[in-house]
This record gives structure tokens, C-alpha cells and sequence, in this order.
């Protein structure tokens, strides 16, 4: 099997052509001098290709597809499913497309007798250890092989076999709480053991045994987990590696499928829902080749049975027996909107991780309205300085996209593999083919790559920039480096000062940089909502409402993870929850209105990037649940300060009116203003203290439950036993 | 245990559209790991000092970056001390190279010679191709299998033996052969068999090699062609050129 190992990439020199042409064609644009093309012909169209350029490329080039199980441009070329045989003019015999590359005036034949011939045989072989249970399977319907046979398969089966031997059975493997393995149908394409080496670095899986014998498992009794395994279900082209929460399920065909946005975190993959008679059945990922190429974390994946469990589906109010008791919408609104009234400007709002910038801004509106400026976000973050004025203080950059070009990443206080796996991964891409050097300031994860480790003290940072470590030169002499900084370095304390030296040590090393448009300086945050706060104008952190003594009522908008503890309030203030599941914020509430998720509104979103995206409704929200912008103005209208906007479209024209970027979707505005952001930090006077920096998600148990709909999660859960039954394991 | 048995029923339900159909030919070992006393992650494994100065020579032939290429003569190393290949041995080797586990097992379990179970101290394999099949390689087993007591793929009682029935051993020219441990016995007769058991339970070392007189694969007797002297160059060439 062809495996770029890392040993390979790490000596550099070692990948061949083949290997690293696909990798260069994916648009990292690094090659030096354009080698002169060849001309070949694909079905006697010709067509001019790179040299290195395989004859499965080539023909797609021209619109033909040729069929295939094993190859995946993703990930390495193994060449072992055969499928892709075709003929070519003058050879004896057929050549497997995916793994031979292209040589000039190669006459290839895509629809001729031996190419025919070559992949009846080929699809012939494979059915002979298929089992024909694609009637109980969950692939079916959306099955390579099934597909496949009907379109290049024999019209007709000559298999006797099952008269005398029976079929070839293997075993089921138990690889853990997300993926069902059905081992019997697998056809050894190695794609899921590619996946794994290569693209989440765990190399559990594996082949054993040879011949027929060969199966694909982990050899002991292991559970394969990884913050990116459900990818490995969308790669299987059989149904060998099925998703266990939706196995029997449903149909492929009798499902709905709704394009959207994950903001389980700050990455805004772009995701398919899939639903049927109102119900969320499962999360696909969609093919975003900026955000998240074509994978999907297995917390936004599977976190989806969150949105039945724990919700919140009428408006409540707490009676005097100090209880939630469900009341309708008028009576819920009336009385929220008396305690508002009363407290006249006395009113705060806290915004939590998850919320919308339709929401964000009219509740912002509302709050202002009244006379309040007290508008926060649960997430801290340095506000000294120019704060969040200036938006390449608080946005990724250099986009998700570039950071796999990165020849060396510096990242300080986080934890990319858990807050972002699929930045992580991207990190790892460069790791893996592009000879990236990581270097970490902060604790020591396990981020399934290797990395210099420069401490845990942030005093480290100030070194660097002074140019008192020796790091400072290797930094300097990067051409294409990243500074890539955590949610939890800036959340502290002194957080301002860390983000000042940091800043500041990004403009030396950005001015060693010669290429264009290239930006050192990234923040990385770890919830959906918090850039497009920011964006909108909302102070980060509680500490203005937990300070203010005076506050009357507070309003929380899907607030649970960083809020104030009721004793830290005032005796008398009125809590408003709105969101969608009864969490912490729920629970210390004195009115709940319930709002809805992201798979029930057509919400807007702005990833860590500065990128706006939307989702879009899947599902109608449960029960009395409503969208949380017109909550917000059902509410404005009982008080008497009606919000100036009635659908969508006129919210929208706001959002527009405040930062045109936000309704830009699919688009990620550049930051700017670096040295004025710089400049203004400057005149603030915050040290870094001695703390070490750490991070909140250390370990993998700690990823899977970080927001109120993974923690409604039982999948979730599951996954979380599984890590800690996998601890004591001896393997 | 190591034999490639075929799997099968040969029932007479004919050959309805006369297709010629081959019976599926599985191995009877297992490719998935299963805890036993013997051959658990708890099972202590360390090379002996003598195999770790081998270790290091095996690992110098190698280039940089390279050391996964050594992972077969690791194992095969430490399939010799240890008599068979334990999981911690495994685990050992994927150390030794800092490799993944999972990429020591794969390779592991590719190679039928690399034996994952407890097995006698002298392993008998028995080639039952078609070369020794014609020569009698049917009856050498029947005599091995009565004189330990014992059926293909099992061990003695006392852990001395154990027998298995292999594929083509590459010895055809001397066929029947056997192999114990590293050794070929060639040209056997069930009498020849019977001795070399016998010699081994006594603790003696049979010479190896074939068993009729012969030195190695020459013919028994006069040799029958290429007695004369070899031509010189230009023979057979056409005389024109």
C-alpha cells in the first residue's frame, strides 16, 4: 500500500510526483517555475495537463469520471480496488487510472471493450465477497458499490459459489459509541485506514491478515476514536463503517436535505441536515473547500439528538413556589415586558456562544433602546486598548483555508484539535506534506502531531518579541508563519497584555514577510457567535454586569456557560433566560422564553474567520418555540419601543446598516488596521503575569460536551464513557 | 494451526451449468487479537541483551527515517527468543521503531511465518503439494500424526511438537521433505520420519538435509546430462555471422 508516511514528509525529498501532485493542485499555488504541459487524449478529446498528473485527473479534466472505491483526493493513492482500470492505446493491458500518471500523446479509451471488460471483472470479484444484504444496509441508496454495479457491473451473475462455500464472513469490530461496523461487506478499499493515518493521525486502524483472510479492524480490542471519525462513515464507499445513531433510520431517498451551518464551533462547517416528518435524523458535511474541505467534526456530526432532549418548548414563569411554570407566550411577554419597564435603564444582557447576529443585534437595539449600553457576551475578551474596535484584533486572519500553506504555526494557549478540529487538521495537512514546523506556547496537548514545545509560561511570548529566545530567529526566518492564539490565553486576567505582545510581536515577524496577503497574526475562538458580537458592538465578558449593583433585570439569550452565579447579582433582579435548552441559564431564570436552534432559523453566523454564513430551517422549532429575533421584537412592541424591523429581510437591511459584511455570506471580509490596533493597545498599561497559560479542553473526554446542545447529547455522552472506558483499557 | 486447510463442502449437488467453482480457502488462524493466559499485553517481553546488540546491527543497516524497514527482522527476532510472536512482543517492536502498534500488527499477521500462538519448541511442517504429494507425502504425515499422537495444527502434551501441513516448501527436487524449525529433511521415508521424531525427543539434532544418500539435488547415482564439457562461445551461432 503507497502511505506518505510522516517519516516521508518530515525527510522531504521523498514524495514522489504522484503524491504530491494532487496536494499541489488543491490551489496552494507553491510551485516555483510551471513545468511545461502535455497534451493527452481522454476519449479523443485532447487535453493539456501538468506532467505528474494521473490518468484519473486527466480524464476528469475533461468531464470524464472514471469509477472508483479505493482512491479519494484527499487522501494518498493505494490503487488496491481495481475499479478504476482503463485502457490505454498500446498498452497490453489495462492501467489503474488513479495511481498511473499521464505520459504524452497517451491515447486513453474510457468506454472501450477492455476498459468494459476490465471493470465487469473487477466489480465481478468484489460482489463475490459482497453480501447481498443491501436491503437491511444503511448504505443503501447512497452505496458506491451499489451504484457502481449498476452502471459498470454484468447484467448478470454467475456465482455458484453459494452452493458449495458460502460467502466470506468477517467479523465485526466494536470501534466505539459512533461508528457501526458491519465487517462482512467491507471491501478493502483502506480508505477509513488512510483517513485515519493521515488526516485525524491515528493510526488504529489497520489491515490484517492476507489474501482473503485480509480484514480491516484494529487487530486487539480497541475503540477508534477520534474528534474526526464520522468522517470515516462518509468515506466508507460500501456499508461496511455505518453511523450507529442513525443506523435504521431512514432512506436516503425519503429525507429532506437542508443546506446550513454548524455552530457547534467557531469554524461555521458547512453542513447538510437531514430530516424527515420534522425530526433532525442526521448531519452531513457539505464541501466547502474554505472552511472545512469535506469533513465534519464528530461533535457537530453527532451532537444533533441534543435538539430533542432538554428543550425548552413554552414560555415559564417562576411562581411564587419558586418554580418554572409554563404560561402562554402573551402572559410571558407581558410580564417580562413589565419588569423592563420598571427597571427603566437598570437592564443587562448577556449574549451566550450560540447566538445569531439577527438576534444579537436586536436585542442590542432593544437594550439601547431602553438606555442600557449593558450588552455582553458570556466569552471574555480584552477590551483595553482599541478592544474589539478593530477587527483584525479578533479575527483568524490569515482564513482556514491558507493556514495548511503555513511553513511554521506558533500556537499559544489553545488547544486547536479540540476548540477547532478542523483547523487542526488543516495544521496537520501541512504537517504531514508540507513540512510545517508547530511550536506551542502553552500546555502540552496531544494535538496528533509533533511539536517543539516553548512552556507554559506567557512571559515567553515578551521573550520572543524582544528577541531574548532563540525561537525569535527561527520565527523571523519563516516565510509563511502563523501565530495562531486560543480563546483561553485571552480570556484571562491579563489577557489584554498577552494580545498587546502578541500584536506587537506579529508586526516584527509580519514585516520579515514577503508574501502577500499574508497575515501572522490569527485569533482563534472556540463559539459560533462571538465574532459576529464583536462585529456588532457587544463588550466581551460579564464583568459590567456582574459589577453593577443597580441592575434591575437581566436577559440572558442562550447564555449558559460564563454567566454570574445568582448570588452575584443583585436581590432583586428579574433573569430572563431565551434560548432553546434548559441549562444553567434556564434554571437561575425567572422567565424562560424559548428560542429556537440553529436547525429551526435562518440565522446568520460569522466563523472565527470573519466569514458570514447562514443557516437555513430544517425543522420547524418544537412546541411554542419561536425564532429568537422575533421574540426579541414581539418584545419591543409590549414595551412600547418598537424594533423598526418586521421579517427577515428588514432585520437583515439593519445587520446591513451596521456592518455590511454581515449579510455578505460566504464571504470573509480582511482585517485591517493592525498598527493602529497596535498603536491604541500600546497606550494601555496591562503586563503578563506568571500564571501559566492553560486551556479548558485538555483531553478528548473534553470535547465532547461544551455547549448546551452536545451536553443535551446522549451520542455525546456515549462518546465521553467510551474515552474513559478506553483509558482503562490496556491497549 | 498454520496449515491452509481448505474450508468446504464437496457435496455431489453437480455441476448444474458445468461452471467450474473453486472452494473458498481461509486460514485458520485468527486476524483479531484475543486475550489468553499466554498471549496478553501483560505477558513480559524484553530482547536479551545479545538480541539487543542484533537490534542495534539491524537497525544501523538502515538509513534514517527508514527504521520501519527493520520491522521484520525485529520480529522474526524476537519470534526466535521467545519461540512465537506475543502481543507485547509486538508492542516491543512498534517501540523499538516508534511506530503505531497497529502497523507491527498488519505486517504481523501478513506473514503465516510469523506464529501468533504458543507452539512446540520443533515445528513440523509437512509439505502436502503436489511434488511431495505424488511422492508420498501423505504417508510421512500419517507417520508423523501416529507417532506424536496428534492431528494437524495441534501440539504435543509436552510441548515439544507441533505439527502443521504447509503449501510448497521449494523442495520439490527432493520431495518428500519436511521442515523442523529452520531445517529441511528431504527425501523422507516413514521410516526416515520415525528417526528424526525419535532423535529429537532424545535430545539429539538430526543432520539435516535429503535422506537417500544424496548431497543435495543432484541425481541418485550417475549424473545424466551435462557430462561433457561445456561448449565455448560461438556455439550453435550460424556460421555467416
Amino acid at each position: 500500500m503507497l502511505r506518505i508516511t510522516v517519516q516521508k514528509a518530515l525527510k522531504g525529498g521523498f514524495l514522489s510526483p504522484k503524491h504530491v501532485s494532487p496536494m499541489l493542485s488543491k490551489g496552494t499555488g507553491d510551485v516555483q517555475k510551471k513545468p511545461q504541459q502535455i497534451e493527452v487524449f481522454v476519449d479523443d478529446k485532447p487535453v493539456m495537463v501538468d506532467p505528474g498528473t494521473t490518468v484519473l485527473q486527466a480524464a476528469a479534466m475533461v468531464g470524464v469520471e472514471i469509477p472508483r472505491f479505493c482512491y479519494h483526493e484527499r487522501l494518498a493513492v493505494a490503487g488496491n480496488c481495481r475499479m478504476c482500470l482503463v485502457e490505454v492505446e498500446r498498452s497490453p493491458k489495462p492501467v489503474a487510472a488513479c495511481a498511473m500518471p499521464v505520459m504524452k500523446g497517451w491515447r486513453i479509451k474510457t468506454n472501450s471493450e477492455m476498459t468494459k471488460k476490465a471493470r465487469e471483472g473487477v466489480m465481478e470479484f468484489l460482489l463475490v465477497n459482497h453480501p447481498l444484504d443491501c436491503p437491511i444496509c444503511d448504505q443503501g441508496g447512497e452505496c458506491d458499490l451499489q451504484d457502481q454495479s449498476m452502471a459498470f457491473g454484468s447484467d448478470r451473475s454467475r456465482f455458484t459459489d453459494i452452493e458449495y462455500s458460502g460467502k466470506r464472513a468477517v467479523e465485526d469490530k466494536d470501534i466505539g459509541p459512533l461508528i457501526k461496523t458491519i465487517m462482512t461487506r467491507c471491501i478493502h478499499c483502506t480508505r477509513c485506514i488512510r483517513f485515519a493515518s493521515e488526516v485525524a493521525g491515528i493510526d488504529d486502524l489497520g489491515t490484517t491478515g492476507r489474501g482473503s483472510d485480509m480484514q480491516v479492524g484494529t487487530y486487539v480490542e480497541k475503540f477508534f476514536l477520534s474528534e474526526l471519525s464520522g468522517n470515516v462513515i462518509d468515506l466508507c464507499p460500501v456499508g461496511a463503517l455505518t453511523s450507529k445513531p442513525y443506523s435504521f433510520a431512514a432512506r436516503p431517498w425519503e429525507i429532506r436535505r437542508t443546506d446550513s451551518i454548524d455552530v457547534l464551533d467557531a469554524i461555521g462547517s458547512n453542513i447538510v441536515v437531514c430530516t424527515r416528518t420534522g425530526e433532525v435524523l442526521r448531519i452531513l458535511p457539505r464541501v466547502n473547500e474554505l472552511v472545512n474541505e469535506e469533513w465534519l467534526s464528530d461533535k457537530a456530526r453527532f451532537a444533533y439528538d441534543g435538539l430533542k432532549r432538554q428543550r425548552l418548548i413554552t414560555p415559564m414563569l417562576r411562581n411564587g413556589f419558586g418554580e418554572l411554570e409554563p404560561v402562554d407566550w402573551e402572559c410571558a411577554l407581558v410580564s417580562v415586558g413589565k419588569k423592563i419597564l420598571k427597571a427603566g435603564k437598570n437592564v443587562g444582557a448577556i449574549a451566550g456562544g450560540m447566538a445569531e447576529a439577527e438576534a444579537l443585534v436586536a436585542l442590542k437595539d432593544l437594550i439601547n433602546k431602553i438606555g442600557s449600553e449593558k450588552v455582553c457576551t458570556e466569552h471574555a475578551y480584552p477590551t483595553t486598548g482599541s478592544g474589539t474596535d478593530i477587527r483584525s484584533s479578533y479575527l483568524l486572519n490569515n482564513k482556514i483555508a491558507r493556514i495548511e500553506e503555513a511553513d511554521l504555526v506558533l500556537l499559544i494557549g489553545t488547544n486547536t484539535r479540540l476548540e477547532a478540529p478542523l483547523l487542526n487538521s488543516r495544521i496537520r495537512k501541512g504537517y504531514v506534506h508540507n513540512e510545517t514546523q508547530i511550536f506551542v506556547i502553552g500546555p502540552k496537548v496531544d494535538l496528533r502531531y509533533d511539536y517543539t514545545h516553548l512552556g507554559t509560561d506567557p512571559g515567553v511570548i515578551k521573550d520572543i518579541e524582544y528577541g531574548k529566545h532563540q525561537f525569535t530567529t527561527v520565527l523571523k526566518r519563516a516565510k509563511k508563519p502563523v501565530i495562531i492564539v486560543g480563546p483561553d490565553a485571552l480570556s484571562r486576567p491579563d489577557g489584554a497584555g498577552i494580545l498587546l505582545h502578541i500584536q506587537s510581536l506579529a508586526k516584527i515577524i509580519q514585516a520579515c514577510v514577503t508574501e502577500p496577503d499574508w497575515w501572522v497574526l490569527n485569533i482563534l475562538h472556540k463559539v459560533a457567535g462571538q465574532v459576529a458580537a464583536l462585529d456588532i458592538g457587544y463588550t466581551p465578558g460579564t464583568k459590567s454586569i456582574v459589577q453593577d449593583d443597580s441592575l434591575k433585570v437581566l436577559y440572558l439569550l442562550g447564555a449558559d456557560e460564563n454567566i454570574p452565579c445568582r448570588k452575584d447579582l443583585p436581590k432583586d433582579c428579574f433573569v430572563i433566560y431565551q434560548g432553546h435548552h434548559g441549562d444553567k441559564g434556564a434554571c437561575m431564570a425567572d422567565a424562560v422564553l424559548p428560542g429556537a436552534a440553529y436547525t429551526e432559523k435562518q440565522a446568520t453566523y460569522v466563523n472565527t474567520e470573519g466569514r458570514a454564513q447562514q443557516t437555513t430551517v430544517a425543522v420547524t422549532p418544537p412546541g411554542f418555540c419561536r425564532e429568537d429575533w422575533k421574540i426579541i421584537r414581539a418584545l419591543s412592541d409590549i414595551i412600547g419601543k418598537t424594533l423598526p424591523y418586521d421579517n427577515l429581510d428588514q432585520i437583515r437591511c439593519r445587520l446591513e446598516e451596521i456592518a455590511p459584511h454581515l449579510t455578505r455570506y460566504g464571504d470573509a471580509e480582511n482585517g485591517n488596521f493592525y498598527d493602529v490596533s497596535l498603536d491604541i493597545g500600546k497606550q494601555s498599561n496591562v503586563e503578563i503575569e506568571t500564571d501559566p497559560l492553560c486551556v479548558t479542553q485538555n483531553c478528548l473526554e473534553d470535547f465532547y460536551m461544551t455547549d448546551v446542545i452536545s451536553r443535551a447529547s446522549s451520542t455525546m455522552a456515549k462518546c465521553v464513557s467510551a474515552v474513559r472506558q478506553q483509558k482503562s483499557s490496556q491497549y | 494451526m498454520f496449515a491452509i486447510k481448505q474450508i468446504g463442502r464437496f457435496c455431489n449437488k453437480g455441476l448444474i451449468r458445468n461452471l467450474q467453482t473453486t472452494a473458498a480457502v481461509q486460514h485458520d488462524a485468527l486476524f483479531v487479537h484475543r486475550d489468553t493466559a499466554e498471549d496478553n499485553p501483560n505477558v513480559e517481553f524484553e530482547f536479551t541483551p545479545e538480541n539487543q546488540k542484533r537490534i542495534e546491527a539491524i537497525l544501523s543497516i538502515y538509513p534514517d527515517g527508514h527504521k520501519r524497514a527493520a520491522m521484520i527482522p525485529l520480529l522474526d527476532l524476537a519470534q526466535r527468543q521467545y519461540g512465537w510472536l506475543p502481543l507485547s512482543a509486538m508492542h516491543k517492536v512498534a517501540d523499538i521503531l516508534e511506530l503505531p502498534r497497529m502497523r507491527v500488527y498488519e505486517v504481523a499477521t501478513f506473514y503465516t511465518m510469523f506464529i501468533r500462538k504458543p507452539i512446540g519448541k520443533n515445528h513440523i511442517q509437512v509439505c502436502t503439494t503436489t511434488p511431495c504429494w505424488l511422492r508420498g507425502s501423505d504417508e510421512i504425515l500419517q507417520t508423523i500424526k501416529c507417532q506424536l499422537g496428534i492431528e494437524v495444527g495441534e501440539t504435543t502434551k509436552d510441548k515439544l511438537f507441533t505439527l502443521s501441513e504447509v503449501e510448497c516448501l521449494g523442495a520439490c527436487v527432493n520431495a518428500p521433505m519436511v521442515q523442523i524449525n529452520d531445517d529441511y529433511y528431504e527425501d523422507l521415508t516413514a521410516d526416515d520420519a520415525c528417526q528424526i521424531l525419535n532423535d529429537i525427543k532424545c535430545g539429539n539434532k538430526p543432520r539435516a538435509g535429503p535422506r537417500n544418500g544424496r548431497y543435495a539435488a543432484e541425481p541418485i547415482g550417475e549424473p545424466t546430462s551435462l557430462k561433457c564439457e561445456p561448449p565455448g562461445p560461438g556455439f550453435g551461432v550460424r556460421s555467416d555471422l
